[in-house]
C-alpha cells in the first residue's frame, strides 16, 4: 500500500463521503456534504495508472472491472457458440425428420455443418474483436484521463 | 497413380520448403530469433502461417477418409478444429500474447511462479507434440508409397529430415515463411482438383448417395496394399489373383458370407453392382444412415458431444498453435490474426466433406482395403483420368506433403523449444540438440507402432490438450484464485486420465460398448474432471495463490497503449 495515499485530499474526501453515506443509511436524515473547492482542481495530479501500478484498492477496482468486462464478453460469445454447437446434435436427436430434410438439394446437417457454420464462426469472431477492442479503448480512456 | 508426376510434385514441395526456409537463415541471429522470429511478423503472414501449420495430414487427408467411412457425424471434426480457434480467440489469444511467454511452460511459470508447474507443463507439451507428430510421419510414409511405391518408412524419414534441416538452419523465422506458403499450397491443392471432380460428377449425371449399402458402380479391380480381414454380406463371384483365406487363387472365386482374409498384393475384381465388403473394423452403413447424423456408431450422442468438447477446447492447448501467437507484435494484433485464421480455416474446411461424399460414390473399395485416408489421392485419377488426372493427383500429393511438412515443422519447433529450455539448459546449441531429439522419438514410434487412422490419433492429442492445458490457460487468465497446488493437481489428473485413455486405445483396443466409447473419446469426462480438480484444490489451498497475481493480471489484460507497470518477468529463453 502506498504510504502517501492516506494523506491524499481526494481520498480523504472520498472517505468522508462514504462515512456520511453510512450514517445516512443508519438514520435517514439529510446530510450536507461539504468539501473545499480546491480539491476538485487538484484531482488530476494523481493519474489512475499509478493507482494500478501501486496496487491501491482503487487500482484493483479498476483492474477487476476490466477483467470482468472482458470475461463477460468472452463468456457471452462462448455461450452463444455453445448453444449453436451443442444445440445442433440435440435438435437432430429430438427432431429426427431434420436429419433427412433437404435444403437446396443438400441434406440439412451437411449444409449446416459442411458450410454455413464457418461464416458464422468468422462473424462471431469479428463481433468479439470489435467489442473487446472497444472495451480496451474505454478502459484506456478512463485510466489515462488527465 | 503415376510415379513420375507424383515424384516431381513431392520433390518440388520439398525443395521449395528448403529454399524458402533458407531465406530466413541470415535473418536469425539470436536465441530470441530462433524461438519466435523476434515478433516482427505481420498479422497477415501470421494468419497464413497459423493456417499452414495447423492444417495437418489429418485435415488434408484424414477428414475426407473418416467422412467416407463414418458419415455425417464426422462433419463435426473440421467444425471443431475451426471452432477451437473461436474459443481460443475469445478466451486466450490477447492475454496470452501479453503474457510475453514464448511457450506454454513459460506461461505456466509466469502465472503461477512455480518451477514444478513449469516442468509438468513441459512434459505434457513434449508428450502431446510426439503424439501429434507420430501419425504425420506414418501418413507421409503411406502417401509416398502410394505415389512412388517406396517402402513405408521412407516417407516418414524424408519428412523428418527436411523438417530437422529447416528448423536447424532458420528457426522460427524461416518456419513462418514456410508455413504461410504451405497454407496457400494446401488450399490450391485441394480446391483445384475439386473443381475438375465436380465437373466430372456433373457430366456423369450428378449421381447421388442413395439407399442401401455402398456398391461398386462399375466392374472394379481392387488391389490390396496390406493384409486385411473383410466382411462379406452376400455371396459374390469375383475374379481373384493372390492369396485369399490362406489359399493361392488365380481365377473366378465365390466369396461366401462371413469374414475372409486377404493377403497383401492380392487383386480382386468385382462385378458392377456388387456390394462392397467392408474391412472388419469399419462399420457397414447403409447410405441413408451414412448421410444422417447420430446414426451407425455405438453411443453416437456421447461420441458427438465428446468430439465437440475435445476439439473446441483442445485447440488452445496444442503446443504448436500457441507458439505462433508470440510472433504477433501485441495483444490486439494477436486477436486480429486469430480472426483471419478463422476465415482461412473456414474456407479450407469446406472442401474435405465434398471429397468424402464423392469418395462414397466413386471409391467405395477404400472401405474394403481400409485405406480411407487415401480417398483424396485416389479420386482425381478415378474421376478425371488421363494426363490431367495424373497431374491433379500429383498436385494433391504435393499438398499432402506440404501438410506433413508444415505441421511437423511447427510441432518440432515447439517441442524442441521446450526440450531445449527445460531439459538441456537453454541456448542455441541445446535448441539444436533438442530439435534432433524432437524428431527422432516420434519417428521411431511411427516406424514401430501399428498404423492407426491419422485423424484418430490426432483426435486423442486434442483430448489430452483439452484436459490439461485448456483448464490451465482459462483459469490462469481469468481466475485470480488459481493456486500452484490447484494447477498441478489439475494438470496431473486431467492429463493423466486422458493420457491413460490414449495408451489404452492405442495399445489395447478396440473395445466394445461403453468402454470403447469412453476410451476412444475421453474428453467428455476428462475435461470436466480436470476443471473441477483445478478449482476445488485451488479453493482448498487459498494460501498458495501466487504473490504476484495482481501484477500478472495487469500484464495479461491491460492494452499495450497504457503506460503501466507490468512486472519484470522475462521468459528464460530471451
Amino acid at each position: 500500500m502506498n504510504p502517501r495515499s492516506a494523506d491524499r485530499p481526494d481520498r480523504r474526501a472520498f472517505e468522508r463521503l462514504l462515512a456520511s453515506e453510512r450514517r445516512a443509511a443508519e438514520r435517514p436524515r439529510r446530510q450536507v456534504v461539504t468539501s473545499p473547492r480546491t480539491i476538485a482542481v487538484r484531482r488530476p495530479r494523481y493519474p489512475l495508472t499509478r493507482e494500478i501500478d501501486e496496487q491501491t484498492k482503487l487500482g484493483e477496482v479498476y483492474m477487476r472491472s476490466l477483467v470482468r468486462t472482458q470475461l463477460r464478453l468472452g463468456l457471452f460469445v462462448c455461450s452463444l457458440l455453445g448453444c449453436v454447437v451443442c444445440g445442433l446434435p440435440l435438435l437432430f436427436l429430438l427432431v429426427p425428420p431434420l436429419r433427412v430434410v433437404e435444403v437446396l438439394g443438400v441434406p440439412l446437417p451437411w449444409l449446416l455443418l459442411g458450410g454455413l457454420i464457418y461464416p458464422l464462426f468468422t462473424l462471431a469472431g469479428y463481433f468479439y474483436v470489435r467489442s473487446a477492442e472497444r472495451n480496451e479503448r474505454d478502459f484506456a480512456d478512463l485510466v489515462d484521463r488527465r | 497413380m503415376s510415379s513420375a508426376y507424383g515424384v516431381v510434385a513431392v520433390l518440388l514441395v520439398v525443395v521449395a520448403t528448403v529454399l524458402i526456409g533458407a531465406f530466413g537463415i541470415r535473418l536469425s541471429r539470436t536465441t530470441s530469433d530462433f524461438y519466435v522470429a523476434s515478433r516482427t511478423v505481420s498479422p497477415l503472414w501470421n494468419a497464413s502461417a497459423i493456417g499452414g501449420e495447423y492444417l495437418s495430414g489429418a485435415s488434408f487427408l484424414g477428414i475426407a477418409g473418416l467422412i467416407l467411412a463414418h458419415g455425417a457425424d464426422l462433419l463435426w471434426l473440421p467444425v471443431g478444429w475451426t471452432g477451437g480457434y473461436l474459443v481460443l480467440l475469445v478466451l486466450v489469444s490477447a492475454p496470452l500474447r501479453r503474457s510475453g511467454a514464448y511457450t506454454l511452460p513459460d506461461f505456466a511459470e509466469a502465472r503461477l511462479e512455480s518451477m514444478t508447474v513449469r516442468r509438468t507443463a513441459s512434459v505434457l507439451v513434449v508428450l502431446i507434440g510426439w503424439l501429434y507428430l507420430m501419425p504425420q510421419f506414418q501418413s507421409a510414409g503411406l502417401v509416398l508409397r502410394g505415389v512412388t511405391g517406396a517402402p513405408v518408412w521412407v516417407g516418414g524419414v524424408l519428412v523428418a529430415v527436411v523438417v530437422a534441416v529447416n528448423v536447424l538452419s532458420g528457426g522460427m523465422r524461416s518456419i513462418t515463411f514456410v508455413q504461410a506458403f504451405q497454407y496457400w499450397l494446401k488450399l490450391t491443392a485441394l480446391a483445384v482438383p475439386l473443381i475438375f471432380l465436380l465437373l466430372a460428377w456433373n457430366a456423369d449425371g450428378r449421381p447421388r448417395v442413395e439407399d442401401g449399402p455402398p456398391v461398386f458402380r462399375d466392374r472394379t479391380t481392387v488391389s490390396f496394399p496390406s493384409d486385411v480381414r473383410v466382411k462379406v454380406s452376400e455371396p459374390v463371384t469375383v475374379s481373384a489373383e493372390g492369396v485369399i483365406d490362406g489359399r493361392r487363387v488365380g481365377g473366378p472365386l465365390t466369396l461366401e458370407p462371413g469374414t475372409h482374409d486377404i493377403r497383401h498384393d492380392a487383386k480382386v475384381t468385382f462385378p458392377a453392382g456388387a456390394k462392397v465388403p467392408h474391412m472388419e473394423s469399419l462399420p457397414v452403413l447403409d447410405d441413408e444412415d451414412w448421410a444422417m447424423p447420430l446414426q451407425g456408431r455405438d453411443h453416437p450422442v456421447y461420441a458427438t458431444y465428446s468430439l465437440i468438447l475435445a476439439t473446441f477446447l483442445g485447440t488452445m492447448g496444442l503446443p504448436h498453435v500457441l507458439v505462433r501467437f508470440y510472433t504477433n507484435p501485441d495483444g490486439r494484433a494477436a486477436r486480429r490474426t486469430t480472426l483471419a485464421v478463422l476465415a482461412l480455416l473456414g474456407a479450407f474446411y469446406l472442401l474435405p466433406a465434398v471429397y468424402g461424399a464423392l469418395g462414397r460414390l466413386y471409391t467405395p473399395e477404400l472401405l474394403m482395403t481400409g485405406r480411407t485416408d487415401a480417398v483424396v489421392l485416389t479420386l482425381p485419377g478415378r474421376l478425371v483420368g488421363g494426363v490431367l488426372g495424373e497431374l491433379l493427383t500429383a498436385l494433391v500429393a504435393a499438398g499432402a506433403f506440404a501438410a506433413f511438412l508444415s505441421t511437423s515443422s511447427g510441432l518440432t519447433v515447439s517441442v524442441a523449444g521446450v526440450l531445449g529450455q527445460d531439459i538441456l539448459g537453454g541456448g542455441v546449441r541445446s535448441f539444436r540438440i533438442a530439435t534432433v531429439l524432437a524428431v527422432i522419438a516420434p519417428l521411431i514410434l511411427a516406424i514401430t507402432a501399428r498404423a492407426l487412422a491419422v485423424a484418430d490419433v490426432v483426435g486423442l492429442a486434442f483430448a489430452v490438450a483439452a484436459s490439461s492445458f485448456c483448464p490451465l490457460l482459462v483459469l490462469g487468465i481469468w481466475w485470480r484464485r488459481l493456486t500452484t497446488a490447484g494447477a498441478m493437481a489439475g494438470l496431473l489428473v486431467g492429463g493423466g486420465l486422458a493420457g491413460a485413455a490414449v495408451v489404452a486405445t492405442i495399445l489395447g483396443g478396440p473395445y466394445d460398448g461403453w468402454t470403447g466409447a469412453l476410451l476412444a473419446q475421453p474428453a467428455a469426462w476428462t475435461v470436466p474432471i480436470a476443471f473441477l480438480v483445478m478449482i476445488v484444490v485451488s479453493l482448498l489451498t487459498p494460501r498458495k495463490v501466487p504473490l504476484g497475481v495482481a501484477r500478472t493480471m495487469v500484464r495479461l489484460h491491460t492494452p499495450e497503449t497504457l503506460n503501466v507497470d507490468r512486472g519484470d518477468w522475462r521468459p528464460r529463453s530471451a
